[in-house]
């Protein structure tokens, strides 16, 4: 068969290369010219044996495109059956380190750096799809908008894992919420005006080294806000009553957004997650939260527990 | 049978598409050749089966095993060398130096891998001595494959393939034992407790061990194997090959007839007994061609003969083609090794010879300290409620020592910047902090810098030195964010 192209043409006979002993197969390019060299025998057997395989896969696995869908073959095997599958696993994987967590009481939190770490990871996810929208993925929050910024080291209801916690859990004037934290500036619109509003703005940025101090003002002051932000400004957690003495203003530190905080204060509301969010979840965001830089220990605040017991009776 | 002889020219009979393949029974010859490659077949398998089970003490806090591939923990233990995954070079090195090697290898003495050192010969050599140990030989093998299918012939069969699979399955067995502590891994093994993929391997070894060895053999140097064609590419007219000296041998006629016609003949007596030695079952005597992997058994069977029959040896012999045509014009033969030193294997020497040494020295003045900073860039600074700015970054500290160590982290160029840690209180803020970096580990640092209200943004740096006698320090750039940007 072979020999029909030879170049020689002769039936039957064919030209032999000299060293090889091999006959031509007649194809020549510039001189060079193909061999007719047989195959191996198992070459064909290992083609044989992909048809083969390829049958037995087509039978066993999806294969077919059809109009809507492909064939599904007897194993049932779907990608997306094996991302569930995977899915469960990585739940299941997770529910042990979930169990320990449940177990820590979150003030003990720090005293297990292990578990704490793997509560920051944990927080920092839910975080991402919980907390992101109103405090910024950096967790720094808005001036301008009133979103606290979580990673500094200002904190209006406490900085402690479980003050954290409580504030996530119950949030901050949410409305039909007994136990939410809540605490309200009155407005003074119409109380007070014109240039004793001004003198008490000047008092304000006093207390932070900002301005001069005055008579009228600190009079003011000392008449309508000394009992929540306290005699020198240093507000008061119990009744989140901002730090006036410090550097981070959460309506901005202008003296118009100073005065219409006083006389028309805005205050802002955070949903409680309880109910939303389970409490391991909470847990892990409380942990992240404090991990941001800011986070303070609950040994200072040994007794606050008390006082949120306070509150709540 | 009606087979057709390929290599009949003048007879090629019909053409077939597939050829079947012919099984070798080489017959065992001794002989120097023969004897360098049992020791070379001793060294590397007992190279490969035994080192995972060399033990090399590296303290308490790494395995000791001495060649480790920990694939878990992306670290390469080699005796006294520990390579971790940003040193691939290394291995990227030992690659190029193998591939150096080779080319010298190749233009000084040919397809001398393929004749000894290359696995598919060691393997197929150990498995066509299983022959000869069940079968008998060459002879006897002819005469067994020859015959019927009887209980004897089975039997035979059986007991030859069952010390295949032994000799397959601990070859698979060893592979595993580099990637894992090998005493524990032979226990977890047995009992089951052994991963997924250490089963699947060692099958999957097992089953080409058995295939290649036991069945494919020659097939895979003649068919599968491109390091064949690579090196024929690499083989020069200097190069030494096994070759039969044509012009000595020819015209070949047996001992008889050139006892009775004196001067006719050649040396060559067509005894074929270069055929019968030959593991890929080629006849030298055809001229070089791809099926030769230089293994020089023929020069053994040729040199025997010619001692028997008295005439001097080196019919077939290691000769470089050069030399081969200046013989045959008469000149007097050179001794092989004078064809190893010529400028091509000199110049390969050099180059293997200084990646080499460069490795070396790498390896010898590397640090074992190193850090990385990466600054938060989401927030870029924290304005603090007394008015200071503070900004985080992520340390990753590496410590490439089996110990735990201290290292003392230091801040450069930034007036009255302070710092804590995620591990260290706020209250211990300051510039310098001691942080204790777990054994052969890149250990991550959360680092709080603060600098006084009023800072502008600045370049400054990190320093970490290990507190220990090496001392060794490095130091990373990066950029303090403050508001207002940089002034």
């Amino acid at each position: 068969m072979a020999n029909k192209n030879s170049p020689t043409g002769g039936l039957g006979e064919k030209r032999i290369d000299e060293p090889t002993g091999t006959a031509f197969v007649g194809h020549e390019w510039d001189g060079i010219e193909e061999l007719d060299t047989p195959m191996p025998r198992w070459w064909l057997w290992c083609l044989y044996l992909s048809i083969i395989w390829g049958i037995v896969y087509v039978i066993l696995y999806p294969a077919w495109p059809m109009i809507d869908k492909a064939t599904e073959g007897t194993l049932g095997w779907t990608s997306r059956g094996q991302l569930a599958q995977e899915m469960d696993a990585a739940d299941l994987a997770k529910q042990s380190f979930r169990e320990q967590l449940a177990a820590v009481d979150v003030v003990k939190l720090q005293d297990n750096p292990e578990i704490m770490q793997q509560a920051v990871a944990g927080g920092f996810a839910a975080f991402k799809v919980n907390c992101v929208q109103c405090h910024g993925s950096g967790a720094a929050g808005s001036q301008g908008l009133g979103y606290p910024n979580l990673a500094d080291d200002d904190w209006l209801w406490g900085g402690d894992l479980q003050s954290i916690e409580y504030t996530i859990t119950h949030g901050i004037r949410q409305q039909g919420h007994d136990e939410t934290r809540a605490s309200a500036m009155p407005p003074y619109a119409g109380v007070i005006e014109g240039e004793q509003l001004a003198a008490l703005v000047d008092h304000v940025l006093s207390l932070s080294g900002k301005a001069e101090s005055n008579a009228v003002g600190a009079a003011l002051y000392e008449t309508n806000c000394v009992s929540c932000h306290g005699p020198s400004g240093e507000g008061d957690r119990v009744q989140g009553a901002p730090t006036l003495a410090d550097a981070i203003w959460l309506y901005g530190d202008n003296r118009a957004d100073i005065a219409r905080q006083i006389t028309a204060p805005r205050m802002g509301m955070m949903p409680k997650w309880e109910g939303r969010l389970d409490p391991v979840t909470i847990k892990m965001l409380a942990a992240y939260v404090h991990s941001l830089g800011g986070g303070e220990d609950a040994v200072e605040v040994a007794e606050e527990p008390a006082v949120e017991t306070d509150e709540q009776s | 049978m009606s087979k057709v002889d390929w290599t009949n020219p003048t007879d090629p009979g019909p053409a077939k598409l597939f050829e079947k393949s012919k099984n070798v029974h080489n017959q065992r010859i001794d002989g120097p050749f023969r004897r360098f490659k049992w020791l070379v077949m001793f060294l590397t398998l007992g190279v490969y089966y035994a080192t995972p089970w060399i033990r090399w003490d590296r303290g308490p806090y790494a395995p000791d095993q001495a060649v480790l591939v920990d694939l878990a923990n992306r670290r390469f233990y080699m005796f006294g060398i520990e390579i971790w995954p940003h040193e691939f070079y290394f291995v990227a090195g030992l690659l190029i130096m193998a591939g150096i090697g080779l080319f010298l290898v190749t233009s000084a003495v040919g397809r001398a891998w393929c004749g000894y050192a290359c696995p598919q010969t060691v393997w197929t050599d150990l498995f066509q001595h299983v022959d000869r140990l069940v079968d008998g030989d060459r002879n006897a093998r002819i005469r067994l494959d020859a015959a019927p299918w009887g209980p004897g012939k089975a039997a035979k069969r059986a007991l030859k393939w069952t010390i295949y699979l032994v000799i397959s399955f601990w070859t698979g067995g060893a592979w595993i034992m580099y990637f894992a502590d090998a005493p524990t891994l032979t226990v977890d093994f047995w009992t089951g407790q052994a991963a997924l993929v250490a089963y699947t391997t060692v099958a999957i070894l097992t089953m080409t061990t058995f295939v290649l060895g036991g069945f494919m053999r020659e097939q895979v140097c003649i068919y599968m194997c491109p390091w064949p064609r690579i090196q024929s590419a690499m083989l020069d007219e200097k190069s030494l090959i096994v070759t039969y000296k044509d012009w000595r041998g020819e015209e070949r006629g047996s001992l008889k007839k050139a006892q009775k016609n004196p001067g006719e003949f050649g040396d060559c007596i067509d005894c074929q007994q270069c055929v019968a030695v030959c593991p890929t079952g080629i006849d030298i005597r055809e001229g070089p061609q791809i099926g030769c992997i230089t293994c020089a058994l023929c020069i053994d069977a040729c040199d025997k003969v010619m001692a028997d029959i008295g005439r001097p040896r080196g019919l077939i012999d290691y000769a470089t083609l050069e030399d081969c045509e200046k013989e045959a014009a008469g000149e007097a033969p050179r001794p092989a090794w004078k064809a190893l030193l010529r400028p091509r294997t000199i110049a390969y020497t050099l180059i293997w010879g200084s990646i080499g040494l460069a490795m070396l020295f790498a390896l010898g003045v590397r640090s074992h300290t190193e850090i990385s900073v990466s600054p938060d860039r989401n927030p870029p600074f924290m304005l603090m409620s007394d008015g200071s700015v503070r900004n985080a970054y992520t340390l990753k500290l590496r410590n490439m020592e089996s110990r735990p160590r201290e290292m003392a982290i230091e801040l450069h160029g930034l007036a009255g910047g302070v710092m804590w840690t995620d591990a260290i209180r706020r209250d211990d803020a300051a510039a310098k902090q001691i942080v204790t970096v777990p054994a052969d580990q890149t250990h991550t640092v959360r680092a709080y810098v603060v600098a006084p209200s009023g800072t502008a943004e600045t370049d400054f740096s990190f320093t970490v030195t290990s507190l220990d006698e090496q001392g060794e320090s490095d130091t990373v750039e990066t950029r303090f964010a403050a508001p207002g940007g940089s002034r």
